[in-house]
């Protein structure tokens, strides 16, 4: 029910923030000066990067934390005087979504329902509602930490949503999701909005900004932008192109055209490039430089391109890492990553079943699915972490069974949580990977200061890994899994999060590397991680349900409604159809 | 002020009641399927029980001891027949000391007695012989307890020898009774400790850990931002684990006296009392460490060297207060496991004194009031 006040009428603000800072211990301020408004009966995106300082923010609202400066006023009520009365009116959602793992949904519900005092006599409507709602009828007597990630975020939000609040605060509902769960949260969610609620959704995927109502864009504790997100790519109009006909020169062009004064940012988008221009500058000398026959043509700028050009622009294009790479010898037509039948069973459960691909040398290839697919599980496969039931897996030619200490020296390993010894310093962890990939002596040395200088970690060598701020972390993963100078590359999930400058550093260094001949696997829930890769392999309940190049999987899914679909558009229609398939 | 705005909001306090009881529910689910709080509240006690029962055992029985004879003589022979006799030892007799010496360092045997070549002459002409007693001073237990022994053994048969000869009678007759614990059965004093340890680990590890176990999984955060009080998250923890504590200390008595058959002097309603004025303690340390952790690990760690150690050895359960140094001594006035230990003792092998018996729940009510006040004062409703 969508009543005329609500849709027309200005929305009425339910949290007012003035002025708000704070600060934990020495380091920079987690929030500097943040005046913003949130209305209700909209949703609102809090986006930013990781550490940016969403979390602060949303604790500050609910009354758990108190701001150092300035005052936040949420439903009416100051959260210093008034934090119980806020916390009796709002919703929130934390990260990891706040469930009893060893309650069942209904005794999490019960339990909510009890401490927000829901009376006995409304619970039977309310939570017939919320479970018609929320899909998860079937699974009342499931223990909540036996749910899928989208099912516990959906319980998550039930939870939160049991007392009819007037504002959800939802904490990165996304993280750790994949694009379905996601997708089906944000209808949820407003369906919501449409009643007065006011929603509050933090993320750091910046395509989720693009859907908000009104969107506070946060970075580095500081709020560089409040209001609808097309106020913010109006700021890039006019200045995105997608550079396309150059597939198998791609990586080679972007990083050319990244090096040039006139363009403020470039990604790869599968086969095509997307470039961002100076304001005034023309496009067509870097179609000239791109080779006859490419083509440039103007594209609807996105969030991401105007939070970068906001920043000061990405990086340059050329990546140190791989200028101080050996180049491999040309293809001897060996595949560098080969999975054969790969097949995983966990007791009854089969993880992984039968699954076949090759990657051949210089290319980047991506698992795709939603959670608790496989992807992890062939990736484990494939990096020699976990034994195949079935099936063999080769790295640079050795059999990962029989030749498993080859074959994994010959591979470099970076995962989301970057797995660096949070107690070493920066110093003591590259000398711990360089020893335990049995560099030794001048040439560990040697490879060390080499690291130090192309990630400029030598400001920072003597801090503990733990305490660098995400963007250097995530450097130092890459210095430490590359050290070796690996042939293949496996990276999990390496930039979900990162600021987008770091994120475009990274890939410059990766595309860098491929150039070079090295081979790279990635597993991502990460749209814009997908669209880097060569080809992708999309996994669903643990058979490979799709493998092709990006743009040949979006192809696949593209209808007349929809004529250039998206990556994530791809991916969830691809896997709702292979669960209609196997559902009939 | 805030006192009125959260009455508003907290509404009747039938409100507050159905959220207290939402939280013992929750956690006693919690309790029931966690197999860590089953096996640190119910399989450690017993197992426990059953190593102090059976396992450690502070009485020596056959210790294995050289003797070494430098002369043989009718005298020292009956000597040394006196020492193969006795039940406390496993005796091998050599003429020379260094027969020995190289056991003794390899540890195995645990003395060396000797009986020296001046022995009979000195014995028969009253000259206060002498022997002597080698011991390794590393395991001092035994090394007291092997002297001790040799010493009685020698007494014992001197004053059997003195009496066989009709000679002058030894001047004087020692007649030892043991009250409480006649078969001096270490046992016996060894359980009642053991209840104490058994109720620090679930009111103080568990706890601890599990409090520390929300803050980590986020759940703290949620329920904080419900409309439940400060008093009723820290009321919600202590109901189940104040019962779990009860529940599990029922169980090890019932091991222990049913199972190893040690006496039970005292009342049911002392056992209780006693128990339950320790849980008050116990469980605001737990609380107190895990609002200061907030972390499972840390949490583990400061709970084992500030509750279960103290429990261990400063609470009078293995080491005599009475013979630990005077600092020592005055820290073990602050260890609420030492009040409820020497009164346990007492319930199980002498019966109620409740003089004594108030004045230890009064301590430890005191001292479990100040931790609650700490742990009141830092689990604010406040994430930092």
């Amino acid at each position: 029910m969508t009543s005329a006040a609500t849709s027309n009428a200005p929305r009425p603000d339910v949290i007012r923030l003035d002025g708000v800072a704070k600060q934990f211990g020495v380091a920079p301020p987690a929030l500097d000066s943040i005046t913003a408004t949130v209305r209700g009966g909209e949703i609102t995106g809090l986006v930013g990067p990781d550490g940016a300082g969403k979390t602060t923010l949303m604790r500050l609202m609910t009354g758990l934390m108190l701001p150092d400066a300035g005052t936040i006023e949420v439903l009416g009520h100051d959260t210093r005087t008034g934090a119980a009365r806020i916390q009796a009116e709002i919703g929130y959602m934390p990260q990891r979504f706040g469930l009893y793992e060893d309650l069942s949904v209904q005794e999490n519900l019960n339990l909510y329902a009890d401490l927000r005092g829901l009376a006995k006599s409304e619970r039977p409507a309310v939570f017939d509602d919320l479970l018609t709602f929320t899909d998860l009828r079937p699974f009342t007597a499931r223990l909540a930490g036996n749910l899928s990630g989208g099912m516990k975020q959906k319980l998550g939000l039930a939870c939160a949503l049991l007392k009819k609040p007037r504002l959800l605060l939802l904490d990165e509902p996304g993280v750790g999701v994949d694009p379905i769960s996601r997708r089906d949260l944000w209808k949820m969610v407003e369906a919501l909005t449409e009643e007065g609620v006011g929603v509050l959704w933090s993320t750091a995927y910046l395509d989720e900004a693009e859907a908000c109502h009104r969107a506070l864009l946060l970075n580095a504790g500081k709020l560089l932008f409040a209001g609808p997100p097309s106020a913010l790519t109006e700021r890039v109009a006019g200045r995105v192109f997608k550079l396309t006909g150059a597939a198998g020169r791609r990586r080679a062009i972007l990083a050319c055209a990244l090096e040039e004064e006139s363009v403020v940012d470039g990604v790869i988008q599968g086969e095509a490039i997307r470039l961002v221009v100076k304001r005034g500058a023309d496009p067509a000398t870097l179609r000239a430089q791109a080779g006859t026959e490419a083509r440039i043509a103007p594209t609807a700028p996105r969030f991401e391109d105007a939070f970068v050009d906001m920043l000061g622009g990405g990086p340059g294009g050329r990546s140190k890492l791989a200028e101080a790479t050996h180049a491999r010898p040309a293809d001897d037509g060996r595949p560098v990553i080969e999975a054969r039948g790969l097949t995983k069973k966990f007791g009854d459960f089969t993880a992984a079943t039968d699954i076949t691909f090759e990657v051949p040398r210089g290319e980047i290839f991506g698992l795709l699915g939603p959670n608790g697919a496989g992807k992890s599980t062939t990736f484990k496969m494939l990096c020699g972490l976990l034994k195949p039931t079935l099936g063999e897996g080769r790295v640079a030619g050795f059999d990962l069974r029989r030749d498993g200490a080859e074959a994994r020296n010959r591979l470099g390993y970076m995962a989301q949580k970057f797995s660096l010894y949070g107690d070493l310093s920066v110093a003591q962890n590259l000398a711990f990977f360089a020893g335990v990939y049995g560099l030794a002596g001048a040439l560990k040395r040697e490879r060390m200061a080499l690291m130090t200088e192309i990630f400029d970690l030598g400001p920072h060598a003597n801090l503990s890994s733990k305490d660098l701020p995400l963007g250097l972390k995530q450097r130092l993963a890459l210095a430490c899994a590359v050290m070796h100078e690996p042939e293949a590359l496996f990276l999990d999930e390496p930039t979900s999060g990162v600021d987008p400058i770091t994120r475009r550093e990274f890939w410059t260094h990766i595309n860098g590397l491929v150039e070079k001949g090295v081979t790279v696997l990635v597993t991502t829930h990460f749209m814009d991680e997908a669209e880097y890769c060569d080809r992708i392999s999309l996994i669903d309940r643990g058979r490979s349900i799709a493998l092709g190049t990006p743009d040949a999987l979006k192809a696949r899914v593209a209808t007349p409604d929809n004529p250039d679909p998206t990556m994530e558009d791809a991916f969830i229609s691809l896997v709702r159809s292979s669960s209609e398939r196997a559902a009939a | 002020m805030t006192v009125s705005t959260h009455s508003v909001v907290n509404g009747s306090r039938r409100g507050s009641t159905v959220r207290l009881a939402a939280l013992v529910h929750k956690e006693s689910l919690q309790i029931l399927r966690d197999p860590s709080s089953i096996l640190i509240a119910f399989v450690l006690p017993a197992v426990l029980l059953f190593l102090f029962g059976y396992g450690v055992s502070l009485d020596t029985a056959r210790t294995r001891v050289g003797l070494v004879i430098e002369a043989q003589t009718p005298l020292t022979q009956d000597l040394a027949a006196s020492f193969q006799a006795s039940r406390y030892f496993d005796v091998a007799v050599a003429r020379d000391r260094r027969a020995f010496e190289e056991d003794l360092v390899l540890g195995r045997i645990r003395g060396i007695i000797v009986v020296p070549a001046t022995f009979a002459t000195d014995f028969t002409a009253r000259r206060n012989p002498a022997i002597q007693v080698i011991v390794d001073g590393s395991d001092t237990n035994t090394a007291n307890f092997v002297q001790n022994y040799a010493q009685g053994t020698v007494g014992n048969w001197a004053a059997m020898r003195g009496a066989e000869t009709a000679a002058r009678p030894p001047a004087i007759n020692v007649q030892s009774r043991y009250w409480f614990n006649s078969e001096l059965k270490s046992r016996n004093f060894l359980v009642p400790g053991s209840v104490a340890i058994v109720m620090t680990l679930v009111g103080t590890l568990l706890t601890s850990l599990v409090v520390a176990r929300e803050w980590e999984r986020g759940t703290m955060e949620a329920i904080m931002a419900t409309p439940v009080s400060a008093t009723e998250l820290l009321a919600g923890k202590i109901v189940p684990y104040f019962l779990l504590g009860l529940t599990s200390m029922t169980l090890c008595v019932a091991i222990a006296v049913l199972l190893f058959g040690v006496p039970f002097r005292g009342s049911l309603l002392a056992l209780y009392a006693l128990s339950a004025a320790f849980l008050v303690p116990a469980l605001g340390q737990g609380l107190l460490i895990s609002a200061a952790t907030k972390n499972q690990f840390l949490a583990s760690q400061v709970a084992l060297m500030s509750a279960f150690l103290p429990a261990f050895l400063l609470s009078g359960f293995l080491f005599e207060i009475s013979s630990m140094p005077t600092v020592i001594q005055w820290i073990t006035l602050l260890v609420p496991a030492r009040y409820l230990i020497q009164s346990l003792q007492t319930v199980f092998l002498a019966g109620d004194i409740w003089s004594m018996f108030l004045r230890d729940i009064a301590i430890m009510l005191l001292i479990g009031s100040v931790l609650f006040l700490l742990a009141a004062r830092s689990t604010r409703k406040r994430i930092a």
